[in-house]
């Protein structure tokens, strides 16, 4: 029981930054229809922000995290003005192969500038865990997931209750509809893939000091955002919330009680039984057509 | 002298989309070697009607009986296979291929060449091949297309692309064609030539249902007209006595028009 | 592409060995070959019946561990029962890693061809990413990490020399290039059969397709196991010439670098593949004298961008093209020509 509820508190604390990265891709994913294959990459560019602001630059921890995740955005803006604007119409094909060209030139830049060599980042707080009965979390996790709700919650009010977010959504629904009403989609694509990229920089950011930090952390961390995607439906905000934290207990109590070497593993198993079984998602409300 | 059975049945067909209702309670019959006309007001429901009676959509309620066959669950290659081909509304051809390809490719049903035999360039296949590749040209020469075998469909000019549509239709071998919207783009020259040409496709032992805006095509090639509006049929019969009819007359040019 | 093309560039790849002795390069050219097969079949699913297909790579491992297992015999417990497979020759074990990873390639056509466009990538790396984790946990089987090893190379029946067994690097050149001749083969005929036809017309307008009588999934389904029986052929081949499989032949790179293949070379096409297999196979040696690993990787990543943004289609549309307008240019004798177009 009580590894039950440590696994159950462990599982709260990484879907907590599952959905940031779930989130971000399927914003993307859903208004732009991008296969975005750098998505694992701006969770490493966060993640690696964060060393160089805190660690060779000896700035702030908290400041050096919201430079991190300002970063993210920026490198997300770049990138869609830069890449994927000129070749706006192309079919999937073109898109997905600059997407992936992108993807491995992020990489190898990073390799290039920080080497292979695992790196860690301080985190400014305490080591002794808090112990609660019978479980017992860090602070720095605790930390981590206040953030990621309030990224979380903070990215719902943007989409919800502001007029960019609304025309993100009338984007969403129907794109021709809304470029004749005066959305000027560009900017809308633009921000969007802003947001999803500093969204995934975020959870990198935030879990740089609690894990290590090395080039390729990235590749599993987008499989699992595109699984999380999946689970939740496309463009799907609640739904990729959700899946995240689905993707986490399933991961934490498949590693806990069945196999740890098959964590990875579980997510993607879920994925497939999910389009095997309900190809629109959990969650979906609206038929999908793939 | 009883009533041969229908070659197609529409039998109280019903499609919804939610709560808007597409098709209600549709029903009427196509007896071999007729051409029936399908017409109504945009939005009347005709091409729902095509995609619900091929497979592109299931039904609600009802069902097409296509020699007494029901043709619901039924997927749209199983339809064709049948002998129920449809073309589309928005213009629809292999963009990437030749004409000579295109037409090729619709002949699929006439081969029956498998894996292995690709393989293993049996000589059955290569001479079935050539089988196709004559009745490819046939039917180019046939649909007026056979001037430019080796164009690129998408280069060809609009109304060629939808004659290029019905070549393709045509070459799947079917005993019922529908045809959707098949002379929308055409000018006048080109629309008569058409209409000469469903003459000479029924003469090949082909039934046509079309859907049609253009009431020259229309008037000029039907057996019967079937008129649709919100769904449901209003009238159905000769041409000359629809277009007498009020109620159609009503549908087209709304309440408060009076008659031509 | 003329009928004696395909013969011309066999005998120039034929006579390779008789002229360039340096057998680093003849190295080169036999992965590069065994990554051309891979190509060459991806291009069946990727190219001419337009499915995105990322998860090549698993079919690639799936044919290189099952030959593996297959020539080196294994036993492994399944559900408590004990299966022992004694070793069995090279060109038996071969063949069941063909199967095996045809089977694969079923079982990934039925399931993923009930969704499509951007789910199905996302299922087909799963797949590849599901298979990677097995192949490192089950270690009983297959090693994990520590590798299958001692991987016996393979031994044929010569003319000549009899039951010769593969040592050298001689004899594994001209089995590759045989097999990547065959592979060629089989697939121009697919693809200039009915069959091809129907894959085609799938990947251009399916609706289309299904009216006129083609059964989507049927095709789909084809074409996956052809094309994931060739990968597995290409997987066996690497498993007898390096003699040495790990997990990491599942890594996502691999695929990616298939894709890059593929498309750089020209998708849907039938010499795409083999020059776009050639250009990433060799190109890396070159760049290897020159740079650090990274920097190439970072070479790679941008020109398959700019080859995106300037040859959309590839190289082999555009050689093609040029190839075209040279031969119906004006200053050139007057032949008939396709009208128009262009």
């Amino acid at each position: 029981m009580d590894q039950f509820l440590q696994h159950v508190l462990n599982a709260l604390i990484l879907g907590g930054t599952y959905a940031l990265l779930g989130i971000g891709l399927t914003l993307i994913f859903g208004i732009m229809r991008v296969v975005n294959f750098t998505h694992g990459e701006l969770y490493t560019f966060g993640a690696y922000m964060l060393f160089m602001f805190v660690m060779s630059m000896g700035t702030n921890f908290f400041l050096g995290l919201v430079l991190a995740i300002v970063m993210g955005v920026l490198l997300g803006a770049l990138t869609e003005v830069v890449l994927l604007r000129p070749i706006r119409g192309a079919d999937i094909d073109t898109t997905m192969l600059v997407m992936i060209g992108a993807w491995i030139a992020m990489q190898s830049l990073e390799q290039f500038t920080w080497s292979g060599v695992a790196k860690s980042v301080n985190s400014p707080f305490p080591v002794d865990p808090l112990v609660i009965g019978p479980v017992s979390v860090s602070w720095g996790r605790i930390f981590v997931f206040a953030v990621a709700i309030l990224l979380i919650v903070g990215s719902h009010a943007l989409i919800h209750r502001t007029r960019l977010g609304k025309a993100m959504r009338a984007t969403f629904q129907d794109r021709e509809t809304a470029a004749l009403m005066g959305v000027k989609i560009n900017q809308i694509y633009t921000a969007t893939f802003a947001l999803g990229s500093g969204l995934a920089a975020a959870a990198g950011a935030l879990l740089a000091p609690v894990f290590v930090v090395y080039p390729t952390m990235g590749d599993a961390a987008a499989l699992k955002s595109f699984a999380i995607v999946i689970l939740g439906g496309l463009g799907n905000f609640w739904g990729a919330a959700m899946g995240g934290f689905i993707l986490a207990i399933v991961e934490e109590f498949g590693a806990g009680y069945i196999s740890s070497g098959y964590r990875d593993a579980m997510g993607f198993v879920l994925i497939i039984l999910v389009l095997i079984f309900k190809p629109t998602g959990l969650f979906a409300q609206k038929e999908r057509v793939g | 002298m009883s009533q041969p059975e229908a070659l197609l049945r529409i039998d109280g067909l019903s499609v919804h989309f939610g709560g808007l209702v597409a098709i209600s309670d549709m029903t009427f019959d196509v007896h071999e070697g007729e051409i029936v006309s399908l017409i109504g007001p945009n939005g009347a429901g005709k091409t729902t009607a095509f995609n619900a009676i091929t497979g592109y959509l299931q039904p609600n309620s009802g069902q097409s009986l296509y020699r007494g066959h029901s043709l619901n669950g039924l997927k749209p290659n199983q339809i064709a296979d049948l002998g129920v081909v449809r073309t589309f509304q928005k213009t629809s051809v292999f963009a990437g291929n030749t004409v000579f390809e295109n037409v090729l490719i619709g002949l699929h049903r006439r081969g029956s060449q498998s894996l292995a035999g690709a393989l293993l360039r049996l000589p059955e296949m290569r001479a079935e091949e050539r089988q196709l590749r004559e009745a490819a040209t046939e039917l180019l020469v046939f649909i007026g297309l056979d001037k430019r075998p080796d164009e690129f469909a998408s280069a060809l000019p609009y109304g060629e692309q939808r004659l290029l549509e019905v070549a393709v239709g045509l070459a799947a071998q079917p005993r019922l064609l529908l045809l959707d919207e098949p002379a929308s783009g055409m000018n006048p020259s080109e629309t008569q030539d058409f209409v000469n040409m469903v003459a000479r496709i029924r003469a090949r032992d082909v039934t046509i249902l079309l859907v049609e805006h253009d009431m020259r095509v229309v008037m000029g090639v039907s057996d019967r007209v079937v008129v649709l509006n919100q769904g449901k049929i209003i009238a159905q019969g000769a041409p000359a006595v629809i277009q007498r009819d009020p109620e159609v007359i009503r549908a087209y040019l709304g309440t408060g028009a009076s008659h031509a | 592409m003329s009928r004696y093309m395909p013969w011309l560039v066999l005998l120039i790849f034929a006579s390779v060995p008789l002229w360039m002795q340096d057998q680093y390069f003849l190295h080169i050219l036999i992965t590069s070959g065994i990554f051309i097969i891979a190509a060459i079949s991806l291009n069946l699913l990727l190219g001419y019946t337009g499915q995105l297909s990322l998860g090549h790579v698993a079919f690639f491992g799936i044919g290189a561990y099952a030959s593996a297992l297959g020539s080196l015999g294994f036993d492994v417990e399944i559900f408590g029962y004990i299966l022992v497979v004694e070793p069995k020759p090279v060109w038996l074990a071969f063949m069941f890693g063909i199967v095996a990873a045809g089977l694969a390639g079923w079982f990934i056509g039925k399931i993923s061809f009930k969704v499509r466009g951007a789910y199905f990538v996302i299922v087909t790396i799963s797949f590849a990413e599901v298979v990677r984790l097995v192949a490192l946990n089950w270690i009983d089987l297959t090693e994990g990490p520590m590798a299958l090893n001692n991987i016996p190379p393979v031994t044929l029946w010569l003319p000549g020399s009899g039951e010769t067994t593969f040592w050298r690097k001689l004899p594994n050149y001209y089995l590759v290039l045989v097999v990547a001749a065959i592979a060629f083969e089989l697939i121009r005929r697919i693809v200039q059969s009915r069959i091809g036809r129907a894959l085609v017309a799938l990947r251009e307008n399916e609706p289309l397709a299904m009216s006129v009588g083609i059964d989507v999934t049927r095709y789909l389904v084809i074409a996956t196991i052809v094309s994931a029986a060739i990968a597995g052929a290409a997987g066996g081949l690497y498993t007898h010439y390096v003699r040495i499989v790990d997990p990491d032949i599942f890594l996502f790179i691999y695929t990616v670098t298939m894709v890059i293949m593929v498309i750089v070379g020209g998708k849907g096409t039938l010499w795409g593949p083999v020059v776009g297999g050639l250009l990433f196979g060799i190109m890396p040696e070159f760049l290897r004298e020159v740079a650090a690993p990274e920097v190439q990787w970072i070479i790679y990543g941008v020109s398959m961008i700019l080859i995106v943004f300037f040859l959309p289609q590839g190289i082999m549309p555009a050689v093609s093209r040029v190839w075209r307008d040279f031969r119906y240019s004006p200053s050139a004798s007057a032949q008939t020509t396709k009208e128009g177009g262009g």
